[in-house]
């Protein structure tokens, strides 16, 4: 285990947090301000993926292949929310469970008939296929690519949340709904640009995933279950604890992988750490996620309410 | 209490065909019917088993089907071992059930609402990846059993013997569950679900009710699990995949929430439905046919929306069945 | 004898003082009145006197014991039991189940899952006689969501009665009352001094100077003065407090 290998999987580590972080974002607002559970979130972050790989083969440009998923994306989720999720809202959330798993089964079904059941690539764009030099060793620039875009996201996200005026009535939102729907203020408009917002960030997520993940129909689920982990070890409702989260689980999740059978092996002997390496590293973070609900159960950067 | 409304006259009828469905199926030469009727009473212990703490105390686990695989691993590795009897798969199952379920529910309840339905979620999922990680039980591809449980008592090998014994259990839980509803126990889960602070209030050690429930919900679980294994004889990571606990949700609410034999009506309904679907042939023009037989998830997956936002009692409750649970 | 001490209570809300240094002292067998005007922390102070609320600071003493920390489940046996201001009832159930399920609440041994509820004679007993009590026998099968406000009151009501506490917290318990159902719940209300002690939290002043032996005035968290009816009535601080604040029943 080199220096070089462990800071490249701290990287990747982060860059797995950013995508987490893309998804976390906007799931955990639209939790926090319409406490709507969105299980269908990871169908966006699909749709998205399949949107840049079909514009890029139709255009071979991936700045066209990004905006289009990105645009389709937040129009799916504003269509979705007017058709379908607003009637949710004032449900039991058992039926926002049910209707957005109904969702996921449709959403998997009409890529398998469009796209079909064969994952399809989206190769790097050229212009970042290489390696960027960081404190003297090669990382790869797309990888980079991701977490810097991410990175701007989050500042830009930061910069609405906290010093615009639409910001300051998201968080107050998330903080108590009812009151800022008393105070007159167009709350359907506002739910409907929270979740489109959420939808766009997933489709984004989507675009840059896609040149490293294979896009198949039913890729979402895998990462909105590590997208439910973040937001509940982050804090529902909190896009600092999305962050932090997103970060930790991405790193956490990354590192554990590549390093946990390695240090079993060391301690353990051979078979038992063949066994029990990729047990234990798979369930890392559901056991970190444990652990902070058990110390501190409205997680690590819980959102006052009023 | 002998109100015969027409949910008690489809609830006696669906428990006489049940019961008799082994014989007409050999009368008429189909004894496929005899497995795929095993399948749905096995998933319709799994909903009544949740519905207690769903339908009876308010908790949404969207992570039941762990427990499914908790008792159909215990058949599977006892099997891998060379440990065939049938009493021995089944105490494991429960000792393991138990221990999961106290230290999962344990966690989980420390969240309330929309955590409590994400945590579920993810820790079915973790067990997923660990029953995936079980190289020797082939992992992803699952493992299949060299035989079924031993009962000396009885011969599990013979499929009608099995469904007996799957409806004898089925019948056997929703007697047990119709006395505890209405025992102290249930009626303070009951009073849990509908005023929880108001519980605590009157002296109810309310966390440590809820967690009971859990317990005990997941316990028929586990034994759904062992009897889905030895039904296929095979076990497999997929038995406690994200998309089955929503399956067993679903079959709740289309069958009836917070009444005992709703989810029953719900498995039969849905895995009927499934079946009608995957081998669609009515004769309709063009290609619907087959369109429909390849993608009967869509069709399914549109329903499921339909019953989140339309069904409000169930198909039980919308023939009237029932004293509801408080709602 | 004090059934209930209060020294020093404080809770703070963030930067908010809900509670500010209270004092309060119950005496055994008295009904005791805490008044004061709307946002004086008259609630507050009775979640943290029944347990679902943790002071910052202070003490709560039953009868000698500290029951400061104590959660409110636990409390509820040690003797302190409270009603709420907005009807907290079971619709679910009928009058006759909701006393049960308070009465079982008392009684404990929920960790029963055969026998049915119904059937155990001496609880059924219990709560007749307590629906009784409270003027509610001829609602006893009636299910809660088909009762009127003012039988749920009385619902509410007997519920508390039934964990049998020392110390009984009513939080406006006439709330929404048309008058005539306030004389009842007065009447009512009167008929249980030597039972239990009761710390009662109200807006009506009629009742509060036809029930009271002890009244405490809060304000800002604090109590400003205590005594009987007569001289808190006469008081010139507690009349500046109150100037223009006192209210009327709909």
């Amino acid at each position: 285990m080199t220096l070089a290998l462990f800071f490249a999987q701290l990287l990747n580590g982060f860059q797995l947090g950013v995508l987490l972080f893309l998804l976390s974002a906007g799931l955990t607002l639209v939790l926090g301000i319409m406490r709507f559970i969105n299980l269908a979130h990871g169908s966006l972050f699909m749709v998205g993926a399949y949107f840049a790989v079909t514009t890029y083969e139709a255009t071979q440009s991936f700045v066209l292949a990004g905006l289009v998923a990105i645009a389709g994306a937040l129009l799916l989720g504003a269509a979705l929310e007017r058709t379908l999720i607003a009637k949710l809202y004032s449900r039991d959330h058992l039926y926002q469970v049910l209707a957005t798993f109904g969702l996921i089964l449709v959403f998997n079904e009409l890529a398998r008939i469009i796209w079909g059941q064969t994952p399809i690539f989206l190769n790097v764009p050229d212009v970042l296929s290489g390696t960027v030099n960081l404190f003297g060793f090669e990382y790869p620039a797309y990888r980079f690519a991701i977490i810097t875009v991410g990175l701007l996201v989050g500042v830009a996200l930061y910069i609405v949340i906290h010093r615009t005026r639409i910001g300051m009535l998201i968080r107050a939102g998330a903080s108590d709904a009812e009151m800022v729907a008393a105070l007159g203020v167009n709350i359907r408009l506002i739910n409907t640009a929270v979740f489109a917002a959420a939808a766009a960030l997933a489709g984004v997520a989507g675009v840059m995933a896609a040149p490293i993940l294979s896009v198949q129909p039913g890729m979402g689920e895998p990462i909105l279950i590590l997208t439910l982990v973040v937001i509940v070890t982050g804090g529902i409702g909190s896009i600092r604890g999305a962050f932090y989260g997103a970060l930790i689980v991405g790193v956490i999740d990354t590192i554990g992988r590549s390093f946990l059978p390695a240090i079993l092996r060391e301690v353990f002997e051979r078979s038992v750490a063949q066994a029990a390496g990729p047990a234990v590293s798979s369930m890392l973070i559901y056991l970190l996620m444990a652990v902070v609900l058990a110390l501190r159960p409205s997680g690590l950067f819980p959102v006052k309410h009023g | 209490m002998a109100r015969y409304t027409a949910g008690t006259v489809a609830a006696a009828a669906l428990i006489l065909l049940l019961a008799l469905a082994p014989v007409i199926a050999s009368l008429a030469e189909q004894p496929f019917y005899v497995t795929l009727l095993s399948r749905m009473m096995i998933f319709a212990l799994a909903a009544v088993g949740l519905n207690l703490i769903l339908g009876y105390g308010g908790m949404v686990s969207f992570g039941h089907a762990l427990y499914i695989g908790v008792g159909a691993y215990a058949v599977g590795i006892l099997n891998f071992y060379g440990i065939d009897n049938g009493y021995a798969h089944i105490a494991a199952a429960l000792v393991c059930g138990t221990v999961i379920a106290t230290l999962v529910g344990a966690v989980c309840l420390r969240a309330s609402g929309i955590g409590f339905i994400m945590i579920t979620l993810a820790f079915a999922q973790m067990f997923y990846f660990l029953a995936i990680s079980f190289k020797q039980l082939g992992g992803d591809d699952g493992y299949g059993l060299t035989s079924r449980s031993d009962f000396k008592l009885f011969d599990l090998s013979d499929n009608t013997v099995l469904y007996y014994v799957i409806f004898f259990v089925l019948l056997l839980v929703l007697l047990a569950f119709s006395r505890l509803v209405e025992a102290p126990f249930g009626v303070a889960l009951r009073g849990c679900k509908e005023n929880e602070r108001r519980m605590r209030a009157m002296g109810f050690a309310t966390w440590r009710i809820k967690l009971t429930a859990y317990v005990l919900s997941a316990l028929v679980c586990v034994l759904a699990g062992v009897l889905l294994a030895n039904l296929t004889r095979f076990v497999s990571p997929s038995y406690m995949n994200w998309t089955t606990s929503g399956d067993i949700l679903l079959m709740i609410v289309l069958g009836g929430l917070g009444t005992l034999i709703g989810p029953v009506f719900g498995a039969v309904a849905w895995l009927a439905l499934e079946e009608i679907l995957s081998s669609f042939d009515l004769g309709l023009p063009g290609n619907a046919d087959a369109f429909i037989r390849d993608h009967w998830a869509i069709v399914l997956g549109a329903l499921v929306i339909a019953v989140a936002l339309y069904l409000k009692d169930g198909l039980y409750g919308y023939l009237g069945g029932g004293r509801k649970a408080a709602s | 004898m004090t059934a209930l001490t209060v020294r020093g209570l404080t809770k703070f809300f963030g930067g908010i003082r809900a509670t500010d240094g209270l004092d309060l002292d119950v005496d055994s067998g008295d009904i005791h009145a805490i008044i004061g005007p709307n946002g004086a922390g008259k609630t507050t102070l009775i979640n943290q006197l029944s347990g679902e609320l943790n002071p910052t600071a202070g003490v709560i003493r039953l009868d000698d014991v500290d029951v400061t920390h104590v959660p409110i489940h636990r409390r509820v046996h040690l003797g302190i039991a409270r009603s709420y201001q907005i009807t907290s009832v079971f619709l679910g159930f009928t009058a006759l189940e909701n006393v049960m399920l308070a009465a079982q609440g008392q009684r404990g041994k929920t960790f029963s899952f055969w026998q049915p509820v119904a059937r155990d004679a001496p609880l059924v007993e219990r709560a007749r006689s307590l629906l009784a009590r409270v003027g509610l026998d001829d609602a006893v099968h009636t299910p809660v969501s088909a009762m009127a406000h003012g039988a749920r009151r009385q619902l509410e009501l007997a519920m508390t009665l039934a964990l049998q506490p020392k110390v009984m917290l009513l939080d406006e318990p006439m709330a929404g009352m048309s008058r005539h159902e306030s004389e009842s719940m007065v009447t009512l209300l009167k008929s249980l001094k030597g039972v239990c002690s009761i710390v009662l939290v109200e807006h009506d002043m009629d009742a509060v100077f036809a029930l009271a032996d002890r009244i405490t005035v809060v304000v800002y968290g604090r109590s400003i003065a205590t005594g009987t009816p007569k001289s808190i009535r006469n008081d010139p601080s507690v009349r500046a407090a109150y100037l223009g604040d006192e209210e009327e029943p709909a």
